[in-house]
């Protein structure tokens, strides 16, 4: 092309944004004030009281500025099979979550597009659960799985479950609600990819003689994958640093505590400031590490 | 055979997943109308009562009245501040463009635990007492950065021609922003401004460590998870669902009438 | 709010020594350009050449690298576009879509505090004959209708220079047509000075009192439509509007008259006054429906250039007329239009045929052969055409 060199004219002016950046500076200034106030700041503060020790002959709660870096080393030996737990956890929700939300949003963003109506009351109904309290809808399944509820007598009936068998407080149940609660984070970013999928490119793999299957699995996945990326990222994410699930008023037992529940007791009942900072910094600085290899893994980094 | 299963067996599928989200919701639902009396456990019996009454349960509607609040407020900031950022990270070239968005991102990969205990730990060596001025920090905190994705891919699809077009026809800089660029924008500031204040109601586990003694809905429900349900918890609950449910209904509705007006034209 | 009022007529609008570089290119260079009051003026080039951004610097959305823009002999580089008596048809339209069509009309006069807003807008729809579509969306219209609001908007503003930025493109062949014609009608009605930017030189040559042709950011050559297709003074003009054959040779003598190029062993006359270059290498070129059929070789006639025997190679039917791609030996292969006056082609693939045309219908390039860079374009055919030559004078000699 010989004007390839030049390139296109009116895209090149329209897509070189203006380059006034006084006035950008005025529109990021107090959201970049913000979330240096309120973000970064904190997240110091975590790294400053993680270090901290207690004050000699004070009360509970009372803590002076320290390097107790051997905090970290307490809290690893202490709570690393809560780590574990959470990490493992997510994973298994993170799973399951789009084990269930692949197929539901193909359906309704592909094979329901002839029907718009069907569309969005589907659509609506994935996401009616942001619509009801995340306890309150995390206790109905407490409920649903209570041992004097039918579903227990019905699986003890089946002999699924033993005679002395629950469903709350296990390790099934925490991963069942991980697994329902972020279930909509998961279908939503999955269906805006597959909503935007061109059929015609499913009948162009069909025309080049690809089987259904076939054409799924080279066509429709890998364009898929976005989206796919971002709601494993949706669910894992919350679901590893979640502490209602797993509580003993919800789903779990103390068998089933994850690293979110340490820190929120240290923090607010025991006000064990340090072990509980100390863990936010592991769990976030684990977090991070996850997303940045899965993310570079998946080769979907301008996703971010 | 092989081929009517397959016809029905994605159909199936997602109907199941479907009623199965739907489960704990309608569970939710019917027990607002249970007589109960102290726990919201057993099924005793049906009642309007709690439905007509709803603020007879101590401190349920106060928690309610506060969430309303804390939400609102928290929304206002967020979005606000979201705006302008999606607008200066799309419509302008800067250095440090790429710092600011994943400044952005970061919120959104950080565990809510972590943000909660974060600021709670501010706040603690600040020395800033906890209750309502905290919770909105960090709820406009953690809406922020969902407010900047929504409005910026808003930005993204506005056509830079029709601000130009404003400039061409004698339009100031103040005059395209308020009369173009803000009502063109206006569907994705409303769509932030909502997911918003969902997320802010509906916030545990960031409030947890920043209420101090002040009571948003879903600590109330909290607290009252270990002593007992009060069915006007599910009332509110169940309420606040029709409500957001009936108002996504009606734009689905009238933006499908819109579009068929629109092709009935053309 | 209240600046200038409506432009009692067009004015003047002159760029002088307009540069404008992008990170990575230059879109325009030097660029000097008058366009007089009141006419109808096209820049015409494909995509890339600089025309868009010529037009943007004028309507102020863009700032020029140096150089200075006059309307009506005021300096206006410095001037934001806001306060710019100049108004643009975008290519997309730009019409807010979440305003009426009134409401689109009335936006500039609105901004700039003009009394009875709505009125002028209605008269300005009536213009386009849309004023019974005013309470409308722009989006309930259909593509001929929102390119009517689009002028509508700039026109009822009487802006000294109306921009218009290919605003036809988007529509069908046939509306294309319609909307041309009335655009024509609408400039002679309001007599305002319309800058027209687009790639279709139909569009162009149909509209404009005065074509630019413009490539690389340059302006290429000037003048009224029938001057530049019957004139043209470069290769990338010869191409880009309508086609041409084209042939490199050497000049063997210059007369006061007429001047003869060797063209692989083939004199052709070309008018010394329509040559641009009377010595050395040269090209020069025939537009192809001047080109006459022979079934057999025509008498040598003076004040005629005689071409053959060729070999036609292709025959395709356009409707008017049908083209013949003929092989001459030494020549290369030579297109003819002809008028389809009977019913069928007078020659058939593989028969053997002669050329003639006038020599007053020959022209002769400015394009020095030497300079021109090898392969560098594809639309430059003065390089091809050289190279073809050495191509065919290797053959002949093997031969």
């Amino acid at each position: 092309m010989a004007f390839a060199a030049i390139g296109s004219n009116s895209t090149q002016t329209e897509q070189v944004p203006r380059r006034r950046s006084k006035v950008a500076i005025i529109l990021l200034l107090p959201g970049l004030a913000y979330l240096a106030l309120f973000f970064l700041t904190p997240l110091v503060s975590l790294v400053m009281t993680s270090l901290q020790t207690p004050v000699e002959f004070g009360d509970v709660g009372q803590y002076q500025a320290a390097f107790q870096i051997e905090n970290y080393a307490i809290v690893v030996g202490a709570y690393w099979p809560h780590f574990l737990r959470a990490f493992g956890y997510a994973l298994a929700a993170t799973f399951f979550a789009l084990v269930i939300s692949y197929p539901l949003a193909y359906f309704i963003g592909v094979k329901a597009r002839r029907w718009p109506l069907l569309q969005a009351l589907m659509l609506t109904l994935v996401i009616a659960p942001f619509f009801i309290s995340f306890l309150l809808r995390t206790l109905a399944w407490k409920q649903l799985m209570s041992d004097d509820s039918g579903l227990v007598s019905a699986l003890k009936t089946l002999t699924i479950l033993p005679a002395d068998g629950h469903l709350t407080g296990t390790a099934f149940s925490v991963i069942f609600g991980l697994t329902y609660n972020f279930l909509p984070f998961m279908t939503l970013p999955i269906y805006t990819t597959l909503e935007r999928l061109d059929t015609r490119y499913l009948e162009a793999g069909a025309d080049l003689y690809a089987s259904p299957f076939t054409t799924f699995w080279r066509v429709t996945v890998p364009l898929s994958m976005p989206g796919v990326v971002s709601g494993t990222l949706l669910t894992f994410i919350p679901a590893s640093g979640d502490y209602i699930n797993a509580s003993a008023s919800f789903l779990g037992s103390a068998q089933t505590q994850m690293v979110g529940n340490v820190i929120e007791s240290q923090f607010i009942s025991l006000l064990n400031y340090p072990q509980a900072s100390a863990l936010s910094v592991l769990l976030m600085g684990l977090i991070l590490l996850i997303v940045a290899l899965y993310v570079k893994r998946s080769g979907t980094e301008d996703l971010l | 055979m092989k081929l009517s299963l397959g016809k029905w067996l994605l159909p199936l599928y997602s109907a199941l997943a479907l009623i199965f989200i739907m489960i704990p919701i309608a569970y939710t639902f019917v027990f607002s109308f249970n007589a109960s009396v102290k726990s919201n456990i057993v099924w005793v019996g049906f009642t309007l009562d709690n439905w007509i009454n709803v603020c007879q349960a101590q401190g349920v509607c106060a928690a309610f009245g506060t969430s309303l609040l804390v939400g609102a407020v928290a929304t206002v900031i967020a979005t606000v501040l979201g705006t302008a950022m999606a607008i200066a990270l799309v419509r302008f070239k800067f250095r440090g463009r790429s710092t600011v968005s994943l400044l952005l991102f970061l919120p959104m990969a950080t565990p809510e635990v972590v943000l909660g205990a974060g600021l709670a730990a501010q706040f603690l060596s600040a020395g800033v007492p906890k209750g309502l001025g905290t919770i909105i920090i960090a709820h406009a905190l953690f809406c922020l950065s969902f407010v900047v994705v929504t409005v910026k891919a808003r930005v993204a699809s506005l056509d830079p021609a029709l601000e130009e077009a404003g400039r061409d026809l004698y339009g100031s800089s103040a005059q395209v922003f308020m009369k173009i660029t803000l009502p063109l924008l206006m569907p994705g500031i409303i769509a932030a401004a909502l997911l918003s204040f969902a997320l802010s109601f509906d916030d545990f586990i960031i409030t947890r460590f920043n209420n101090g003694s002040v009571e948003t809905f879903p600590v109330f429900v909290y607290t009252a998870a270990a002593k007992g349900m009060p069915p006007e918890a599910n009332v509110i609950a169940s309420a606040v669902f029709l409500f957001a449910l009936i108002l996504v209904v009606v734009s689905q509705l009238t933006s499908a009438a819109r579009r068929k007006r629109l092709a009935q034209v053309s | 709010m209240a600046q200038s009022d409506f432009a009692e007529a067009g004015a003047d609008l002159e760029l002088v020594g307009i540069t404008k570089r992008f990170p990575g290119f230059t879109a325009i260079d030097e660029l000097d350009l008058l366009i007089p009051a009141g006419s109808f003026f096209a820049l015409l080039g494909p995509s890339g050449c600089g025309k868009t951004t010529t037009l943007r610097l004028v309507a102020g959305l863009e700032e020029p690298t140096s150089g200075r823009i006059l309307i009506g002999g005021k300096d206006v580089t410095g001037t934001k576009s806001f306060k710019r008596p100049v108004n643009t048809v975008f290519q997309s339209y730009a019409l807010f879509p979440h305003m009426s069509v009134l409401e689109n009309v009335a936006f500039g006069l609105r901004r700039r505090g003009i009394s009875d807003a709505a009125g002028k807008a209605h008269e300005a729809l009536r213009l386009v004959e849309l004023d019974h579509l005013a309470a409308r969306k722009p989006q309930q219209l259909s593509g001929g209708q929102q390119q009517r609001v689009a002028l509508a908007r700039a026109v009822v503003n009487r802006p000294a220079l109306l921009l218009l930025d290919e605003p036809l493109g988007a529509l069908d062949l046939k509306l294309r047509r319609q909307m041309q014609l009335e655009l024509k009608s609408i400039q002679s009605e309001v007599g305002l000075t319309f800058l027209h930017v687009t790639h279709d030189q139909e569009e162009a040559m149909t509209m404009a009192d005065t074509v630019a042709v413009m490539n690389k950011g340059r302006i290429e050559q000037m003048g009224a439509p029938e001057e530049l297709y019957e004139l043209p003074k470069t290769a990338f003009v010869a191409n880009f509007l309508g086609q041409s054959n084209l042939f490199t040779g050497d000049v063997t003598s210059s007369e006061k008259a007429s001047i003869i190029v060797d063209v692989g062993g083939v004199k052709i006359e070309v008018p010394t006054s329509r040559a641009q270059r009377h010595t050395g290498e040269v090209t020069i070129g025939v537009r192809p429906e001047k080109l006459m059929l022979y079934t057999s070789a025509p008498t040598a006639t003076p004040g005629v250039n005689v071409l053959g025997p060729g070999r036609v190679t292709d025959v395709s039917f356009s409707g008017v007329s049908t083209q013949y791609l003929v092989a001459v030996p030494g020549l290369g292969v030579i297109t003819v239009f002809a008028q389809n006056m009977e019913f069928g082609p007078v020659a058939h693939i593989g028969e053997e045929i002669w050329m003639s045309w006038k020599v007053e219908h020959g022209f002769g390039l400015a394009d020095e052969p030497g300079i021109v860079p090898r392969f560098s374009a594809d639309t430059d055919t003065a390089t091809i055409a050289t190279q073809r030559r050495h191509q065919l004078l290797a053959e002949i000699e093997e031969g």
